[in-house]
C-alpha cells in the first residue's frame, strides 16, 4: 500500500480523451493548410511578369478569403474553450467550405 | 425514376444545409465528443480539398515544361476536385450529425473510394508524362 491517494476534488469535468484539444489542433492544421494555399497563390501572382488586372484582383481576394478563414477558425476555437463545447454551426461549416471553393475559383482565375 | 429520386434526395440534403434549426429539433443531442469527432472529420475533408487546390497551384508552378493543354487539364481537375471535396465535407458533416441525432447508422459513401482512385490515376498519369518527357 502506498498510502492514500489525495481525495478527488469536484473539478469541472475534463474529457480524458482530450477531444476539445484534438479538435482545436485539427482547426490549427486546417488554417495551416489554408495558409499554404494562400502562399502558393501569392507566389504565383508575384512571379508573373506584369500580372493583368484580373490576376491582381484575384490575388487580393485570396488574401481576403484567407483572413475570413482565419477569423472563422478563431471564433470556433474560442467557442471550444467552454467546458461543453457547442456543436459547430452550419453557418460556420458552410462559410469554411465556401472559402475553399472561392480559393479554387480564384486559383483558376490566377492560373488560367 | 431512380435519377429523379436521387435528385430529390440531393435537393433535400442541400435544403438541410441552410436550415440548421431543422437538424437541431430532430432526435436528441448526441454526446458532445461525438459531435467533435464529426467536426474533426469535416476538417480533415476540408484539408483534403485544400491540398487538392494547392496541388493545382503546384502543377502550374513546378511542372513548367509540361505541355500547355496537359498542364491546364491537370490544374482544372485538381481545382475542381478541391471544391468538390469542400462541398462534400459539409454535406457529409450535416448527414452524420443528423444520423447521430436520430440514432441511425452513419451514412455510407463511395466518395472516398472514387477520390482515391482519381488521385491515384492522376498521380500515375503525371509520373508517366514526366518520365517520357512529353513536354514542349
Amino acid at each position: 500500500m502506498a498510502g492514500s491517494l489525495p481525495r478527488e476534488q469536484p473539478r469541472p469535468v475534463r474529457d480524458p480523451g482530450l477531444q476539445p484539444e484534438r479538435t482545436r489542433l485539427a482547426w490549427r492544421r486546417t488554417t495551416l493548410s489554408c495558409t499554404l494555399v494562400a502562399i502558393l497563390a501569392g507566389r504565383q501572382v508575384v512571379q508573373q511578369h506584369g500580372p493583368g488586372p484580373v490576376v491582381v484582383v484575384a490575388g487580393a481576394l485570396v488574401l481576403l478569403v484567407w483572413l475570413a478563414f482565419l477569423a472563422a477558425a478563431h471564433l470556433r476555437m474560442r467557442a471550444m474553450c467552454a467546458g461543453r463545447p457547442p456543436v459547430l454551426s452550419t453557418r460556420t461549416a458552410l462559410a469554411l467550405a465556401g472559402c475553399v471553393c472561392a480559393l479554387a475559383v480564384l486559383g483558376a482565375a490566377i492560373l488560367l | 425514376m431512380i435519377l429523379t429520386d436521387r435528385l430529390r434526395s440531393i435537393g433535400a440534403g442541400v435544403r438541410l444545409w441552410f436550415t440548421p434549426a431543422r437538424v437541431r429539433e430532430e432526435g436528441t443531442t448526441p454526446d458532445y465528443r461525438f459531435s467533435l469527432a464529426n467536426e474533426r472529420t469535416f476538417l480533415a475533408w476540408l484539408r483534403t480539398g485544400l491540398a487538392l487546390v494547392g496541388g493545382g497551384f503546384a502543377v502550374d508552378q513546378f511542372l513548367p515544361r509540361l505541355h500547355d493543354v496537359l498542364r491546364v487539364t491537370f490544374t482544372v481537375v485538381l481545382l475542381v476536385g478541391g471544391a468538390l471535396c469542400a462541398v462534400r465535407a459539409v454535406n457529409h458533416w450535416v448527414r452524420c450529425e443528423r444520423a447521430m441525432r436520430r440514432g441511425e447508422d452513419l451514412p455510407a459513401s463511395r466518395f472516398p473510394a472514387v477520390l482515391a482512385v482519381a488521385v491515384g490515376l492522376l498521380a500515375a498519369a503525371m509520373v508517366v508524362l514526366v518520365a517520357i518527357g512529353w513536354t514542349r
